[in-house]
């Protein structure tokens, strides 16, 4: 018995048995076992079945389509698309559009959020009753409708492009969207990127210095001022050694649209301002309970020291209040990806649109095509929870 | 729509009872006492339901036909709504018996969806809308214009190949259904409007005001549009095939809603083998003895139910031209009924 010295095989049993079964023992362990099994005979008959019909009806079966050529044209692509390109390349161009409206709508629906959540809270009333009537107003109308009214009401605004309405001829705006000149990299882009990254470390580093002085010998010096000399700087300078970083591609009228430049299209724009607003509306009661559930005597306790509002929102009653808003705000962020499905609505290309639809309805292959886009949700709300989590770690952690 | 295409997917996976007896089509429509019919979702002169719910046009018209063909009353109908890119996934996981909307017949189509075409009930092409304000006259005078565009439909790989053969460049912007990328291109959001001509005509019915609107002459592709039903049933497809031949066969014999009943009195044995009265061609599809009188006494002949929903006598006012007869200069044609 001297192999096995810590746990004799005698103690296996019951441990096992205690750990599936629970109290109710074996009887509660074969509960379970018949359940499992129940499941896998389920999850085995719909694959089965479905492979079987898809099999006496023809429909071709498999990933393989995907190298076809797609042939069709998508309105916004970040990455270098055409219409000779195959599915694999329609599949990334539809991801980073989601990816794009869900990231840049949950910057701007955390920040709308917290400054409505904040402006309800304010003590002056008619600042905290217009937040209030936002909150209620648009958490209260259906997510597609402020969608198609923010498309249409943008475009209708909007004149066309031959009268766009221009800011020193080189901004446009339009139905079309908005053009701006283009950048383009020229030799001195390289050097100003890197004079740019180390303005910014030592920034940094500088204002962590002068954290650790504060906390521990209390003393206070005023760094800010020297990080953003820095910043502006030594950028500068790079330019002035090595010759501009950009030049600036300017559009122009040619035609029926611009030709040069870059631009933002108006189902973005709507797309962003809809998610963006309507999901702010409940990131602001979110933190507005927060906020609340911060007891009132730490704001007191740190008017009393002398510090000001702003200053004992962001230093006592925001960290502490974060605890509590982090997992909803979860919940809103994932959501908020999920909705951006909507885009479909009004010609927005997202993954649903140009993989799920286009793609799927030239192909025919339904099941590969929704499982793909299914397990890309899936994915994206896991890496979503997962930043999420650690953070809130990394905030309980601070404070102990 | 994206629930639907869900739903109908997880169906499919499913494999719904209905999808086991696929082999026998013509009994599952019987035993549920209605046929389960794809449609669009509006499309004036093919398929759209009228004030007080009724659908009506040429693709419900073979729906029509067909229930007047099983039950010998052609309001026996389910007619199921669907968008452009839900249609083929509805056919497939049985949802309906036969998709008749407005669907190009195409190679891929015909053999990686687990369906067949069974016929075409009206040759079509795509064509271009524009404001006449734009003054354009021709489609290649659209270089660097937006478009608007359904989704999921044959019309953005054309219009792809159109604009990359002929060096232009174009903005596309597709919406989830037809009604969406019309009011975009209402609004100003397109230069260019985009379908099937005959989709053009009625949906510049749909607009403000419609005569500020031209279709212009380019037709950059041929669009066959007809019925599809699911592959492994051939009763089935049979039924479905033969029910619009006996349409242009009616037609092309001068058998009429109104005279179908005298017309089935007549000797001559051509006729007296279409309506039945001499052998047994309505049973050996499957169907009855008077099949033909039944369809045409529901539905009229091909060239009415033409004429009554897009033709002359609609407010589509499109012309025959290669929709005609081939005995009257077009290209419908059916085999003999024999």
């Amino acid at each position: 018995m001297a192999i096995e010295p810590r746990k004799p095989p005698s103690q296996l049993l019951p441990k096992l048995q205690r750990a599936l079964g629970g109290s109710a023992g074996w009887s509660g362990f074969v509960i379970q076992l018949v359940f499992v099994a129940a499941l896998a005979w389920i999850a085995y008959e719909i694959v089965a079945n479905a492979r079987a019909n898809l099999q006496a009806q023809r429909i071709t079966a498999g990933f393989g389509f995907m190298v076809n050529t797609a042939g069709f044209d998508v309105s916004q692509n970040l990455i270098a698309y055409s219409g000779s390109d195959n599915y694999i390349r329609v599949f990334l161009v539809g991801l980073l559009n989601t990816l794009l409206v869900s990231v840049i709508g949950i910057f701007f629906a955390t920040v709308i959020g917290f400054l409505v959540a904040l402006g309800r809270l304010s003590p002056n009333w008619l600042l905290s009753r217009i937040a209030g009537g936002y909150v209620e107003l648009i958490r209260n109308l259906p997510l597609l409708f402020q969608i198609l009214f923010w498309y249409l009401a943008v475009l209708a605004a909007l004149p066309n492009p031959r009268q766009s309405i221009s800011v020193l001829d080189t901004f446009f705006l339009s139905n079309r969207g908005l053009v701006i000149p283009k950048p383009i990299g020229e030799p001195g882009f390289e050097p100003f990127v890197i004079a740019l990254l180390i303005a910014i470390v030592v920034a940094i580093a500088l204002w962590r210095y002068s954290r650790r002085l504060l906390f521990e010998s209390g003393k206070v010096i005023k760094v800010w001022p020297y990080a953003l000399g820095l910043v502006i700087v030594l950028p500068l300078l790079a330019t002035q050694i090595f010759g501009a970083p950009v030049k600036f591609e300017i559009p122009a009228l040619k035609g029926f649209n611009f030709s040069g430049g870059s631009r933002v299209i108006p189902e973005f724009v709507a797309l962003t301002l809809a998610l963006s607003t309507y999901t702010a509306a409940f990131i602001a009661e979110i933190v507005r309970a927060g906020i609340l559930s911060v007891h009132k005597g730490q704001m007191e306790a740190g008017s009393s020291l002398g510090l000001q509002r702003g200053s004992v929102l962001r230093l006592i009653v925001i960290p502490q209040a974060l605890r509590v808003i982090l997992p909803p705000l979860t919940n809103q962020y994932l959501n908020l990806t999920k909705n951006s499905t909507l885009a479909v609505a009004i010609g927005y290309p997202d993954l649903v649109s140009v993989f799920a639809g286009t793609t799927l309805s030239q192909t025919g292959q339904a099941i590969e095509i929704i499982g793909i886009t299914m397990g890309v949700y899936l994915v994206i709300s896991l890496v979503t929870s997962a930043i999420m989590s650690f953070y809130g770690w990394r905030i309980g952690r601070s404070m102990g | 729509m994206k629930r639907v295409s869900l739903v109908l997917t997880l169906a499919v996976a499913a494999g719904l009872s209905a999808q086991a007896a696929s082999a026998q089509t013509l009994k599952t429509v019987k035993d549920r006492g209605m046929l389960s019919c794809g449609v669009s979702q509006g499309l004036p002169g093919f398929s759209s339901p009228d004030d007080k719910g009724n659908w009506t046009g040429l693709d419900v018209d073979i729906c029509r036909a067909i229930a007047a063909a099983v039950f010998n009353d052609p309001s026996k109908i389910k007619f199921v709504p669907l968008s452009a890119k839900d249609r083929f996934t509805a056919l497939q996981s049985g949802e309906i018996d036969v998709l008749s909307r407005n669907t190009t017949w195409t190679l891929s189509r015909d053999t990686s969806l687990g369906a067949n075409f069974t016929g075409v009930t009206y040759y079509d092409g795509q064509g271009f809308m524009v404001k006449k304000a734009l003054k354009v006259n021709s489609a290649l005078e659209l270089n660097s214009a937006s478009v608007c565009v359904q989704q999921g439909t044959t019309t953005e790989q054309n219009l792809a190949d159109y604009f990359k053969g002929n060096n232009m460049k174009y903005e596309v912007i597709a919406f989830g259904t037809n009604d969406e990328a019309v009011k975009a291109y209402e609004s100003g959001r397109c230069d260019v409007f985009t379908t099937d001509v005959s989709g053009l005509y009625a949906d510049r019915l749909k607009l403000a005001n419609p005569a500020d609107h031209v279709v212009l002459p380019e037709v950059i592709s041929k669009e066959p549009l007809g019925p599809m039903v699911r592959h492994g049933d051939d009763q089935w497809f049979d039924i479905v095939k033969w029910t619009l031949y006996a349409m242009i066969t009616a037609e092309e014999l001068g058998i009429t809603q109104k005279n179908a009943d005298e017309m089935a009195k007549s000797d001559k044995p051509e006729m007296k083998r279409v309506f039945g009265t001499d052998g047994n061609l309505g049973e050996q599809l499957g169907l009855t003895k008077d099949w033909v009188s039944r369809i045409v006494k529901a539905v009229g002949n091909y060239g009415e139910s033409f004429e009554r929903n897009v033709g002359a006598g609609s407010k589509l006012g499109i012309a025959r031209g290669i929709n005609a007869l081939w005995s009257k200069g077009g290209i419908q044609y059916a085999p003999p009924i024999r």
